[in-house]
Order: C-alpha cells, then structure tokens, then sequence
C-alpha cells in the first residue's frame, strides 16, 4: 500500500498513486490527481466520524506555502539593476533552490500523512479514504464558506472553553492523568523548541545568504585584480577563496536542510501531539458526558421518573466513554512508540549528515589551504 | 651615467625646501654662485684625474671635460683651490664651506648621532671605503663598483643601507640647516643648461634624488672634528689600493685646504654608488626587518571623561639600532594618534604611503569610559588594540619609517610629550578640519592631465579596489552579525531542547535529547567563536585596507600637489618672462634687472618643482608597489589563517557530531 504522490506546478496539484493489494480496491494500482484542499477535506471528514473519536487522527498537512520564494523572487527581478550580473544569477540559482527545497517539502508531508492513514488499521478501511484514493475524477470538494469557517471557529472556542472546565473533572485512570500532563508538558516544550530551531535555521540561512553575497564580491574583486598583471597570483588565491566560500555557501543551505530535518520533526511531532492532545479531549468530554448522566441517573432515580431513559443514556456514555479509552491507550502507546523511533530516525541522520556537511567542508578547506600554500 | 651622477645632486636638494628658498636668499645666491661653480670644477675634476682609465667616460662627461678641462688633471684641484685663494679669500672660505659640507657627506652616517654608537668603527670604516672607491671618478664607478660589492659582501652593504635609510629620515627635519646648502643647489643648473641636460637626465636621476638630497642635507649639520675624523680614516684606508691612494693623497699629502677639497669630490659619487646598493638591499630589507611589535593590556587610567586607555607596547628586535632587545612601553590612544600626524607631516608630502591608525571612536570609548563592562566594549578594546598592533606593525615594516626618530622615540622612550592636537574637539583638529575641506575642495577643482599613463591606471584601481573592500566589509559585518544571531538562537535551541529531554518520558530519548542540547550548546560556542575570528582576521584585515587605500590616495594626492605646484611656478615664469619683454620693449634698464634676477629665480623655482613632482612622482610608484606587494603576502597570510581557523571549527564540528551519533543510536 504505497501511495506515491508525484506533482504539477500551479496550484499545487499532487498525483497520488496508490499501489494496493487490498481487495476493497478495484486494481491494484491506480492514480489520482488531488489539491491540497482534498487533503483537508479528507481530514476534516475523518475527524468528525464518530467511530474515530478513540483514534489519533493524523494531522493535516500543512499549506504549501510558495508564496515566500515567490515573492522574493519577484523582488529579485526588481532588484535586478541594481545587482551585479554573478550576484543576480547567484541569488536566483538560491532562491530556486529554496524554493525546490519547499516544494519537495510539501510533497512529503502530504504523502506522510496519506501513508499514516494507510498504515492505520481502522482509518485506512475509512470509505471517504478509499473514494479519495481512488476516485478518479476531481473530487470537487467544496470549499469552505464563511459561515462554516465561522462554525469552525466558534467550535474551537467552545472547545477550548470546554477543555477548561473538564480540566476540573476528576480523572479516573492513572494512565490517561499521566498522558495528559505529559503530554500538555511536552507540547509546550516542543513548541518552543519548534521556534527556536526556526529561528536557528533562519539564520543559518542569512549566513549562507551572506556567504553567497560574499563570494560574488570576491569574485568581482578578483575580476578586476586580473586585469593588472601583478595580481595574477592574488587573484587566484582570491578566486581559491571564493570557491571556497561558494561551497562553504552551499553547506550552509545543506546545514539548513538539516535543521530542516530537525525542525520539520519537531513541527511534526507537535501537530501530532497537537492530535493526541484531541483524543485526550474528546475522552475527556466522553468521561464528563458520563459523569453527567451518572448525575441525570441519579436525579432520576431520586424523583423515580425516566429512570429507564437516563440508565440508557448512561450505559451508552459509559460504553462510549470505555471504547474510547480501550482505543485511546492503544493509540496513545503507539504513539509514544512511533515518536521515539521516528526521533531516532531524524536524529541519527541528522547528525549523520551533519558530519558529512563538516567533513566535506573539511577537505574542501584543507584543499584550499594547500593551493593558497602551495602558490 | 657618470656625468649625470656627477651633476645630478646639485639640483636636488634645493627641491626640498620649496618654502624655504626665499626672495631673502637671492641675495645670497650670488655668492653662492661662484661656490658652486667652484665645486663644479673640483668635481668634474674626477673624471680627468681618471682619463686614462680603460672605462671610457660617456660622451656628454668627455663634452663637459672639453669645455672645462684646464692643465693637467691631478694637479686640477690643487690649481683651482690655489689661484681661489689670493683672488677672493671670502669666496675660497665659502668654497671651503660648502666642501667642508659636501665632504662630510661620506661621513654622513656618523655625524647622525643615533647611529653613531651602533654602527660601530667597522660600519664606518666601510663606509668610508665605499666612498673612497666612488669618489675614484666617476668615468671609472662602473668597473669600480663590481670590486667594492665583492669586497664588502652582503652584510656590510646591509649595514651600509641602513643608514642610508635613515639619512632619508633626516632630510626634512634638516631643512632648515640644510637651506644654505640647498641655495648653492640652484646656481649649479646655471653654468649648465638647465633644459637639455635635466630632461635627459630626469629619468635616470629620479630614483636617486632621495639619497642625494638626504647626503646633502646630513653633510651640513656634520660637525667638524666628526668630519677629520672621517678624513683621517680615509686616508688610513685608501692605501689599500693603487689607485685609490693616487685620489687621496693629495689630500692626505697637502694642507687642511686642499684636504678638505678632496672629499668635495668625493662627495658626489656615493650616492650613485649608495643608491645601486640600495636597490639591491630593498628586496632583502622587506625580509629582513625583524622588529615585533605587540600591543596587549589595554587598561583604563582615570575615571569619568578623562578616562583613558593604556596599552602596552612591547617591541622585540634583533636591530642593532635599538637599545635594547627587548622593551616595553605604555602608551595611550591619541599618542599613537599622534605619531601618525608626525609621520605624515613628514613624510606624506614625499609621497610615502604612510600607515593610517585605527580612527577615533567617540561612541565606544565613551561607553567605555563610563565603564560598562558588557561584551560590546570588551569587543571594541579587542579590536582596537588589534589595529593599533597591526598599524605599529606596519609602521615599523616600512624600512624608511622604522627609521624615523619619532617612530623609535615612541616605542623606546618612557615617557611622551602629550599629543594635543589629536583631540576631536580642540583647535588644531578644527584647523585640520578645515585644511580637510580646503583640499577636499582644491582636489575637484585642479583637472590634472595625467602624464603618466601608470599613475591613471593605478589610481583607478585603488579607486575601485576601494569601493569593493568596502562592500566586502559591510557584507563581513553582517556575516558576522548574522553568525552572533546564530550562535544566540543555537544557544536557545540548547536550553529548550534540553527542556525538551527533561520532559520526554523516554530515558534513552530523553537522554539523547539531554544530548542534543550538550551539542548545540557546544556548537553555539563555536559559532560565537567563528564570529570572532570572522571579525578579528577578515572583517579587521578589510577594514584595515581601507584605511590603507585612503593612505594611498593620500599620496596619490600630495603627488598631485606637487604637480600643481609646478605648473603654477611655469606660470608664474611664463608672467615674469612677459614683464620682461615688456620692460625691454618699454627700455627700463633699471627694472629689467629686477626682472631678470627674477626670471632667473623662478627658473630655478621651476625646475625644482619639477624636480620635486618627478621625485615624488617615483616615491610614490615605488611605495605603491610595495604596499601591493605587502598586501598581497598580508592576504594571503590572513587568508590561510582564516581557512584554517574554518577548518578548525568544522573539525570540532565533526568531533561533535561523531561524538552525538552513537547516542542518538541508543534510542530504542
């Protein structure tokens, strides 16, 4: 069950392509073409299944965001006059690269999120998953309107008001006491961590922004050197240099991916968390329904009428309430689980790519060391 | 090559005082006139005395010799000095003066005190040798010189060099004693035609016109006991050989009179022969000067405004020139601020590139002064007292300026006259302040055609040179505005990530998060290092270029000047030379005298700016050469230095990383 997302430019449209061997699908191998807003849609659709409410729903991807390199890219050929030819097509060749870099981004995201759903033994019978998958047509979702945006945002609210008063619902079970505080800990650190390695990356990218402005001035110093004869030899080192510093350039952007890696796992993993966090939420409003009609029972009991009608109601919140938190903790261990291996992943490669970036640069220094004393 | 040596000097020193050579002293010249014609008898008379000599002398040598030749050769002087006497006593003691002066000229490294003691009785006997030989005719300098190199060999043509440098030093601060001297100068270009043989002669005599002059002007404040002795040693060494003692004994021989003319013949050869040795020690000079200045400690003296800082210099040298081998100094910021105006003064209008100092800071001394004791002070003392090192440095690099009393007096001397005129605020900066915009001003207005094709292209390229240090620098300062960002944001991470392990329940996850914070943390060091050196050795480097590109332009400048000079005396004659007409025409004997007297002085007025423009003009190449030299070793010296300290940091890098691999393996 692969589902390979490919792309076209404009508008972000992606192919996926699904290779299955499962039989509720028609052929083993299909593809489809989806926007992001199919992804949402798709999201948004398995959180308010009622079956799921025991599940951690996979986050949604994110918005692509082109509009950064775009615009930058604009301004570049704006500010085309007032740069030096080496500097122009420097900083465009950056810029193009960043904006790969972004593209290439989105892409896995998206196709990290269709593969969680797929892994998913429950989600991935989801029938809204399966029509997306293989519905060959443009699904047409509908957008959005204002009033259901609207909705969606009176819904948090009352959500989050909500999540302030069961805050005072004793809970019943260790586990979950537990989870929630970690988690509710472990959110805020991961969000700050989050910013801070934003921050970091960002100006790790000034810094090869500056390299790369750098290089084309000592390029252009060295240009202008050649012209003298008695500079030939400084001119070269000089060029030595530069090229050096290009490089340099180029491990700085690497350097970049790399918090990329770390970062975009941290994002990751706080939008996870983020999910979990709902799960909690939602067996939380589970337990407090219960506890309601525990109430309700036994002011019924009390005044012996609709007895009947609140027993009912308070074995379904308690069934509900139980199912939620049978699935709640399943998930929830294979979360911490998915978490650590995943952490393990990103960290180990990234420091595996850091020391390639540093040993690269290493002999590209030491190269350069020896022309400069060689000449 | 020889007839041009011989009469070369004569001109040159009076294109050191532009400003001395009064109207006053044209009075004076005509006295003076008959002296140098004297002297330009007893000098060409070296080249007869070697007539015979297998070296043929040079055409224009033998014309001259035609023309003046009287008698036997040997017995010219002897003649000359002889039929002087009974006619004009008063003019053969103002011969005797100016030989006595010009005679001193081999001993010119001895009088000057400071090296007196160092130099040391062999130095001056090889000096006075080297002389001995030149002064042997100058037909004949050119086989000469071969044997004399032989002879000394390598370590004594360094020594002889020094000094000569040094005499170099001397020529401004002697201006004044040397102006008599220098007076007799102009008269020399009037028996001769000034026009064809200077222009003939300015190419070849350009380079040499430093040392002429310097010659000159050490030869008259030499002292007379310091001068027979000097003549004593001459004679005790020409013995050795034929045909030097053919040359000195006659002065030896004869009476105090004649003695005394010998060397006034002599006096002209060294120089030639002095300035082709001094081409050959220029190469090993650049190496060889091996003076260490450091300046550490900066340390504040005083509180509240007045507050300044100290730093200690301490100069380490293998020169016998100084005391000692080793000293130490303390000195403020307006001293060193101080002894570039006296460099300047000096030297700039020769055209020397002299080393600017690191500029006033008002805003970070005053945080200074009020005493915050944050990073960015601490910075700004660092970086100072780098450009303060760097410009000592460079100063005592320059084999010229390394000889300047002051730049010795500032680094031996304990205690220093305070520098006043350095202050922002006081009058003298005012002064200099306005001086600036005068000449910032004269600078758009004067349209100079630019003879020389070189200077044109030189000049450009500083120009440009110029503009892209400095952007290089704006872009180095943002690097490493950017880096100390980094390595901030690098130092949150840390702290957050560690936060982060703390609260993972995971012990192998949390540990290698603890982990990741370590690194981080470790790696924010290294970036907060990075910075520094980015700073330290490349945005300090380019600043510094900067400022020596300004220097460089200065020269250019003060070369400009001196061409403007020129072309205003040309005018000034082209007026005086109508007046004349105009009086002839207007028949005002009377008056035509005046004017002629004046013509005659803005002649020579002229060809000595020329003079002037074409020694400056030659300073300033060969400066501008060696500071292109120097900047290309200094880069790439700093350069390596700077890949290397790259290569360091991404050595701990990997160090880092490696060593955080195996624990982000752990996790299970």
């Amino acid at each position: 069950d692969i589902p390979d997302a490919l792309c076209e430019r404009d508008k972000v449209k992606f192919t996926v392509h699904t290779k299955t061997t499962l039989s509720s699908f028609q052929k083993p191998d299909f593809s489809v073409p989806r926007q992001h807003e199919d992804f949402i849609w798709l999201h948004d659709t398995l959180v308010e299944t009622e079956d799921y409410a025991g599940l951690i729903i996979p986050p949604a991807p994110p918005k692509p965001d082109f509009e950064s390199p775009r615009e930058k890219m604009h301004k570049l050929g704006e500010g085309e006059a007032t740069m030096t030819k080496e500097e122009y097509t420097k900083m465009k060749q950056e810029l193009e690269a960043e904006y790969l870099a972004v593209f290439k981004k989105t892409v896995q995201v998206h196709e990290v999120f269709l593969q969680r759903l797929s892994s998913h033994p429950v989600l991935s019978k989801d029938r809204n998953f399966q029509i997306f998958l293989e519905y060959d047509q443009d699904l047409s979702v509908r957008r959005k309107n204002a009033k259901e945006m609207f909705g969606g945002f009176f819904k948090n609210m009352v959500k989050s008001a909500d999540e302030v008063l069961i805050a005072g619902v004793k809970e019943v079970d260790d586990f979950f006491e537990q989870e929630k505080t970690f988690l509710l800990d472990y959110f805020s650190k991961i969000k700050e961590a989050t910013a801070k390695a934003e921050k970091m990356t960002r100006s790790h990218k000034n810094i090869a922004d500056d390299y790369i402005r750098l290089s084309a001035t000592l390029n252009s110093l060295s240009a202008e050197e050649s012209t003298n004869y008695y500079f030939i030899k400084f001119c070269l080192k000089l060029f030595q240099n530069f090229l050096c510093v290009c490089l340099k350039k180029v491990e700085g952007r690497v350097a970049s991916d790399e918090e990329l890696k770390l970062t975009e796992l941290l994002r990751y993993y706080m939008r996870d968390i983020q999910a979990a966090k709902d799960l909690l939420y939602r067996r939380a409003r589970a337990l407090a329904d219960y506890e309601n009609s525990n109430k309700a029972l036994d002011k019924a009991r009390l005044k012996g009428k609709d007895v009947s009608q609140a027993e009912e109601h308070q074995k379904r919140c308690l069934q509900k309430f139980d199912t939620l938190s049978e699935s709640g903790k399943k998930e929830l261990t294979n979360f911490k689980a998915r978490r650590v291996v995943a952490f393990r992943k990103n960290l180990v490669e990234m420091a595996e790519l850091e020391v390639k970036h540093a040993k690269n640069n290493m002999t590209l220094l030491q190269g350069c060391i020896e022309l400069l004393s060689g000449n | 090559m020889a007839s041009s040596s011989e009469r070369s000097p004569p001109p040159f020193p009076d294109t050191e005082d532009q400003d001395v050579l009064d109207s006053e002293e044209v009075g004076g010249r005509d006295s003076d006139e008959d002296d140098g014609e004297e002297l330009f008898m007893s000098a060409s008379n070296t080249p007869l005395t070697k007539q015979d000599t297998p070296t043929s002398p040079d055409s224009q040598a033998s014309d001259l010799m035609e023309d003046l030749s009287v008698g036997p050769p040997s017995s010219q002087t002897e003649k000359s000095a002889a039929s002087s006497f009974p006619e004009e006593f008063v003019d053969l003691t103002n011969n005797l003066d100016a030989e006595s002066r010009v005679a001193a000229e081999i001993s010119s490294p001895e009088p000057s005190d400071e090296f007196f003691d160092i130099l040391g009785s062999e130095t001056q006997k090889v000096e006075v040798e080297a002389s001995v030989k030149a002064d042997s005719g100058a037909p004949q300098r050119k086989a000469s010189s071969r044997p004399e190199k032989g002879l000394f060999g390598e370590p004594d043509e360094d020594l002889f060099g020094e000094p000569l440098g040094a005499m170099s030093k001397k020529t401004t601060e002697n201006e004044g004693k040397s102006s008599t001297a220098k007076a007799a100068g102009p008269t020399f270009s009037k028996p001769t035609d000034p026009a064809d043989i200077f222009t003939e002669e300015a190419a070849t005599t350009v380079p040499r016109t430093s040392n002429t002059v310097n010659s000159k002007a050490n030869g008259v404040h030499s002292e007379e006991d310091l001068f027979t002795e000097a003549t004593v040693e001459l004679s005790l060494d020409s013995p050795r050989s034929s045909r030097k003692n053919e040359d000195t004994s006659k002065p030896s021989a004869s009476s105090s009179s004649s003695s005394l003319s010998a060397p006034a013949r002599q006096a002209k050869p060294p120089p030639a022969a002095l300035e082709e040795l001094e081409d050959e020690e220029e190469a090993e000079l650049e190496d060889k000067f091996d003076v260490l200045v450091s300046v550490k400690d900066p340390e504040k003296v005083g509180d509240g405004m007045n507050a300044y800082m100290a730093y200690k210099v301490s100069t380490e040298t293998t020169l016998p020139m100084f005391r000692n081998k080793l000293f130490t100094v303390r000195r403020r910021f307006s001293d060193f601020l101080g002894l570039y105006e006296k460099l300047s003064e000096k030297h700039g209008p020769n055209g020397l590139i002299v080393p600017p100092p690191p500029e006033k800071s008002i805003l970070g001394m005053t945080k200074v002064k009020v005493g915050k004791e944050d990073s960015s002070s601490a910075d700004f003392l660092e970086r100072r007292r780098g450009a303060l090192e760097r410009y000592l440095q460079r100063v005592v690099n320059h084999p010229l300026l390394l000889q300047d009393p002051d730049v010795r007096e500032f680094l031996e001397k304990d205690e220093l006259p305070r520098a006043v005129s350095t202050q922002t605020l006081s009058g003298a900066g005012f002064l200099k302040m306005i001086n600036k915009a005068t000449d910032a001003v004269s600078k758009m207005t004067i349209k100079m055609n630019e003879s020389d094709a070189w200077f044109e292209e030189k000049l450009q390229e500083v120009e440009s040179a110029d503009q892209h240090f400095r952007k290089l620098h704006a872009l180095v300062e943002s690097l490493v505005v950017h880096r100390k960002e980094l390595s901030l944001n690098t130092a949150n991470f840390a702290k957050s990530a560690a936060m982060l392990g703390s609260a993972e329940d995971n012990t192998a996850l949390s540990r290698a998060l603890s982990q990741l914070a370590e690194v981080e943390d470790k790696i924010e060091q290294l970036h907060q290092d990075q910075a520094a050196y980015d700073t330290f050795s490349f945005a300090e480097l380019i600043a510094d270029y900067i400022r020596l590109l300004g220097a460089v332009r200065g020269s250019f400048d003060h070369r400009i000047k001196a061409w403007q000079r020129w072309q205003d005396a040309q005018a000034m004659l082209q007026k005086k030379r109508e007046t004349e007409a105009k009086l002839l025409w207007a028949n005002k004997p009377d008056k035509l005298q005046q004017a002629k007297d004046e013509i005659v002085e803005w002649e020579a007025r002229v060809t000595q700016f020329e003079r002037d423009f074409e020694r400056v003009s030659a300073t300033v190449r060969k400066e501008v050469l060696r500071f292109e030299k120097q900047r290309t070793k200094n880069f790439k010296r700093q350069i390596t230095k700077y890949l290397e300290l790259l290569l360091q940091s991404q050595q701990q890098l990997i160090k880092y990383w490696e060593a955080f691999l195996p624990e982000a393996k752990a996790i299970a």
